[in-house]
């Protein structure tokens, strides 16, 4: 299935992606990862670490209807696979996330920024799994 | 006020990812479909984040500590070892066949879209499982040298 090419939209949206992660550590001297924020939600340890991360995940949550009441439509969600593959792939990038203590938000964009070697070697390393990935799925298995 | 503020940046975080397309996993996928219907977007999104917050983390990190907070919570780990290499590699494989990242879905959440919330239940799952089986280890690790 074809996509849009969007430069500008996606210029602007990193930027903002950019501009929270700053604000975030500037405020409130915390990585934009959205693997972190997530498990300390699911696993607390203790309340004023969770209410930040709680109040975090809500206003992420309420941005599509900031979104539709803005623009009128509903955001471009497509997903192009199976049920099938949400569950096996939301399963491995959970123990893949948690295993190597981040994902793309937290290691690609907040530790890439850092110039942590962490951070640099975690992003090459997904970005290679995945594009291995999609061509197996695509070009060999077919899906 | 701490809360607000930690919410609002939430917001401003979500809002970029949708308008980025990062919580579509068709522009996502077809992004890493560089022999098929390449969509080089996520570049740009990749490329906006990282030099905002290049720029923004050398100004605010040169501070003595963020303005609500004591002092900055960074990462204290430097290893490179086969936990990060392993788990980047396995959240890759998982990136690549469903399309969502955990940044990418958790702004979905709000849609209410079923596709969402069945891949967030079994990132969830994912999580859970792996912690629980590392505290297991780690009891076993413990039981021995005693």
């Amino acid at each position: 299935m074809e996509t849009e090419f969007t430069p500008l939209a996606s210029l602007i949206g990193g930027g903002m992606i950019g501009a929270a992660a700053v604000l975030l550590m500037g405020l409130h001297g915390r990585i934009m990862g959205a693997t972190g924020v997530l498990r300390g939600v699911l696993s607390p340890v203790g309340p004023r670490d969770w209410s930040w991360r709680v109040a975090l995940l809500v206003g992420m949550a309420s941005a599509p209807l900031l979104y539709v009441l803005a623009t009128g439509r509903a955001p471009d969600i497509e997903v192009p696979v199976s049920i099938g593959a949400l569950v096996v792939g939301g399963v491995l990038v959970g123990f893949g996330v948690t295993l190597g203590g981040g994902c793309t938000s937290g290691h690609g964009v907040c530790g890439m920024a850092r110039f942590s070697r962490r951070s640099l070697l975690a992003t090459l390393t997904f970005m290679a799994t995945c594009l291995a990935t999609v061509f197996i799925s695509r070009h060999i298995i077919g899906v | 006020m701490r809360l607000l503020s930690v919410g609002l940046i939430g917001v401003l975080f979500g809002v970029g990812i949708l308008v980025s397309g990062m919580a579509s996993p068709a522009k996502v996928l077809n992004f890493f479909d560089v022999g098929g219907a390449w969509d080089p977007s996520l570049m740009f999104v990749m490329g906006g984040a990282l030099t905002v917050t290049l720029l923004g983390y050398r100004f605010v990190l040169s501070r003595s500590a963020p303005l609500f907070d004591g002092s900055f919570h960074l990462p204290v780990a430097h290893q490179l070892d086969a936990r990060l290499l392993g788990g980047a590699a396995v959240f890759g494989v998982g990136w690549g066949i469903a399309g969502f990242c955990p940044g990418g879905v958790l702004p979905a959440i709000g849609t209410g879209r079923a596709d969402v919330l069945i891949f967030v239940a079994s990132l969830i799952v994912g999580m859970l499982a792996t912690d629980a089986w590392g505290k297991y280890i780690q009891r076993c690790e413990a039981a021995q040298r005693e």
